[in-house]
């Protein structure tokens, strides 16, 4: 595969290749290898990552109602959309419905985590990508305070609010611990902020850094505690008792105070300060509009947030589901997560085995048997010690799951382009989309961009923080009209169960569609199979050479200095990466620090 | 409501889906089910929540943190660090690409002039990482009285009446609770539990 075309990409790996890896400032790994012709523009690319181990191998035999705990650990952020989408699965096989309350305080838990989870991204994992905190030290504290008062109402703008921040940022930099903000290419020409926007976009950052300490609470009132909530096959672990008097035991009146004040200021940290800097920021950016890869063209979502309970159809859900395919864009395709023909998994590029590999393999018959063969003409290395991949061969530890064969891109790019496409049961998604680029002055077609999937997680973040106040409306006239129920206990006792059940579960977790699929024989788990966002879009090339959306994503930007893949990291946080259960333990001699290799 | 605010955070972290790297999280078990603290002491089972553990950080006075660490020790070598000390050796948690180091979350706390005022690290040095579904190494789980006698020992040092239980009381979730956990886990042949040599670890 030197030269060919595949989703309207050409690859071309005959010019100079680069290798990122890990792919990242602060975390894990995933490593990038890409190829740039004379003007340092990425003509492929080639993104691997560590093994996705199949939940089945800890699962299997154990009782399907532990689950939702085992899948919590997978991961340190997804956890509470884990828990969730476990216990969907079983009460999926097993027909359990659950309660009103019960449905309406998961879409509370799921919604604060997505606006959590969205606040965390863009400010701790991404701003920098964006922001030079080494040039907020050069900036006047009066400009800085005059833009921010120019923006946004947030009381927090003085110039000494600015001028005290920009002299604890000093003095945290002087002191060589950057911490958070280590491993970055402060001074790079793709930064494109002024020292003032810059000095601002850090003042937020820390923020909501301290923000945070409100929505955790949120979690701790109905999961019963924290940082790993209770989770139940039939509905939510928590009591309604609106009488009770105190903060122990049930939920009280006391209690949904507590949160209903929490999501009203969590909505307004959102208007305040966290659209005002996405916009802030776009403007300096709105000439970059590189890394839109699949999202014009494929795009894939399951849905979430069940307005009734036990109803799982597209029309009962808040946030869209559905498949564009092919940049058709006025054509939704309906999505069945229990479809064979649907979703399958190839592993052609993948390092496992198959019967066959020329086709993919639908969860419920998921295989995960590894097979490890770094090889190719072009790889260079050793099994241990790899030098360059070779994408002709097998490449990656993540399988390639594709959509009727399409790859596709998952998260709030996709779910906020669904919702733009259908105006009349997404409204809000539409009017705030058309606002963000009517503000910002670009068409539409900016939106299938890096900036614009930064943006769009914004603008979902926007629309979850407006629906937990809805959310929360609902579950208190629930309990108004005299229904405190919050679990369906009915089939709590296996000895209710059929002797064989399958099913699946499904949310939207705030980087991607996320599914598992769960075969109960005898009372216990037979198989088990999570499909996660970062399959979806880190995703290496299938049977037909179709590349996976990190990769699409990353094609035809060009590098400032290819020494320094500034962007190649921005496009990539931009999707949220998250490739758990990859461990690795720190020698106390230093960071582990990001290598990029030119060859 | 100040459920983040305390005197004392003990924190055990780490992911005990993969054998030693359970370390801390199995202290924190074993503390809670064996000995009374008083009020005042928030004994956390931290997982592998990185950042989001932030709030809870910035709410202590005092922290002390179990984990696995490699201090290039033999496996099953206990040692505390302490102060300053403790961020260089807790690089460690860097479960997923978003998920933050711990590391990150001290940093975090001290940027927001939020950093407790003693840091403690009780920490042993694990034997084995890669096996996903496993737990504790004998040597690794033979650590695990000391590691909570030192945090008992710290705790009482600070001036905490900290009081051994009469009988143990059950702690976390029961089917995560560690001998749950081993006894549930499947055969090898059950699993397909082979080849785990993962090729990004192993990029120099």
């Amino acid at each position: 595969m030197g030269v060919y075309e595949t989703q309207g990409f050409k690859m071309d790996n005959s010019g100079k290749r680069v290798v990122v890896d890990p792919i990242c400032r602060i975390e894990g790994h995933l490593r990038v290898e890409v190829n740039l012709d004379k003007d340092n523009v990425i003509r492929n690319a080639v993104s691997t990552g560590t093994m996705w181990r199949g939940l089945e191998v800890i699962l299997k035999g154990r009782d399907p109602r532990d689950a939702w705990a085992f899948t919590e650990r997978i991961c340190g952020v997804c956890t509470g959309t884990h828990a969730l989408t476990s216990v969907r699965a079983v009460e999926d096989a097993l027909a359990i419905k659950i309660p009103e309350n019960a449905n309406t305080i998961r879409n509370l838990m799921q919604l604060n985590l997505q606006v959590h989870d969205h606040l965390v991204h863009f400010y701790h994992l991404h701003a920098l990508d964006w922001v030079d905190v080494v040039s907020a030290l050069k900036a006047d504290v009066k400009r800085t305070s005059e833009l921010a008062q120019s923006i946004s109402n947030w009381p927090l703008s003085s110039p000494g609010y600015f001028r005290d921040l920009q002299n604890r940022l000093k003095k945290f930099v002087e002191s060589g611990q950057l911490g958070p903000f280590s491993n970055a290419y402060w001074g790079n020409p793709a930064y494109k902020l002024p020292p003032e926007a810059n000095l601002m976009a850090v003042a937020h950052y820390l923020e909501a850094l301290d923000f945070q300490k409100e929505i955790v609470k949120i979690h701790t009132i109905f999961g019963g505690k924290n940082p790993h909530p209770n989770w139940l096959v039939g509905g939510v672990p928590c009591a309604i008792n609106l009488n009770e008097v105190g903060a122990v035991g049930a939920i009280n009146m006391e209690r949904l105070n507590l949160v209903k004040s929490i999501i009203d200021r969590s909505k307004e940290f959102v208007e305040q300060v966290y659209i005002p800097d996405l916009l802030a920021i776009a403007s300096f950016y709105k000439g970059w509009l590189h890394g839109g890869g699949l999202s014009s063209q494929a795009v894939m979502s399951y849905g979430d947030f069940p307005e009734r309970a036990n109803d799982h159809s597209t029309a009962n859900l808040l946030l869209p589901r559905g498949a564009i395919i092919n940049g058709k864009l006025d054509k939704i395709h309906e999505v069945d997560l229990k479809d064979p023909e649907q979703i399958q998994e190839f592993v052609t590029h993948s390092w496992y085995k198959y019967a066959d590999e020329s086709k993919g393999l639908h969860p419920f018959d998921g295989v995960t048997e590894p097979n490890y063969k770094p090889e190719g003409p072009n790889f260079k290395g050793t099994r241990t010690k790899i030098e360059n991949l070779d994408e002709s061969a097998k490449y990656s530890w993540i399988k390639a799951p594709r959509w009727r064969g399409h790859a596709v891109e998952v998260g709030p790019l996709s779910r906020m382009v669904l919702g733009y496409v259908q105006p009349k049961q997404f409204p809000f998604i539409k009017e705030t989309i058309d606002a963000v680029l009517k503000k910002l002055d670009v068409p539409v077609t900016a939106l299938f961009s890096t900036l614009g999937r930064t943006a769009a997680r914004g603008i979902e973040c926007l629309y979850c923080a407006d629906l937990q106040v809805k959310q929360f409306d609902k579950l208190i006239a629930n309990i108004k009209a005299g229904d405190s129920s919050t679990a369906n206990v009915e089939k709590w006792d296996p000895a209710t169960w059929p002797k064989e059940a399958k099913g699946a579960g499904f949310t939207e977790a705030p980087r991607g569609a996320l599914g598992h699929w769960i075969k109960i024989k005898d009372g216990k788990i037979d198989n088990y199979q999570c499909v996660v966002p970062t399959t979806w879009n880190g995703s290496p090339r299938d049977t037909k050479g179709q590349i996976g959306a990190y990769e699409a994503s990353l094609m035809n930007t060009p590098l400032a200095k290819a020494d320094e893949p500034l962007e190649i990291l921005r496009t990539i946080h931009s999707f949220d990466p998250c490739l758990a259960c990859s461990t690795h333990v720190m020698s106390p001699d230093g960071q582990e620090m990001s290598s990029v290799k030119i060859r | 409501m100040d459920e983040l605010r305390c005197e004392v955070l003990v924190l055990g972290i780490g992911n005990l889906l993969w054998a030693d790297e359970g370390f801390g999280v199995r202290c924190v078990e074993k503390l809670a089910a064996e000995w009374q603290v008083p009020a005042g002491v928030t004994v956390m089972d931290g997982g592998t929540q990185g950042l989001y553990l932030l709030p809870y950080v910035q709410g202590a006075k005092r922290l002390i943190v179990f984990d696995a660490i490699d201090y290039g020790l033999p496996p099953g070598t206990m040692k505390r660090v302490e102060g300053d000390e403790v961020p260089r050796f807790m690089g460690a948690k860097k479960m997923s690409l978003h998920q933050t180091g711990f590391q990150e979350v001290i940093a975090a706390a001290d940027l927001t002039g939020q950093l407790p005022e003693k840091l403690l690290l009780i920490g042993v040095q694990p034997e084995e990482l890669e096996d996903y579904g496993g737990s504790l190494r004998d040597v690794v789980k033979a650590r695990l009285d000391d590691a909570v006698a030192a945090a008992v020992a710290a705790l009482r040092d600070w001036g905490f009446a900290v009081e051994a239980r009469e009988s143990k009381v059950g702690a976390g979730d029961t089917a995560l609770g560690m001998s749950a956990y081993e006894a549930g886990r499947p055969s090898a042949e059950a699993a397909s539990r082979i080849g785990d040599s993962r090729v990004l670890g192993c990029v120099g």
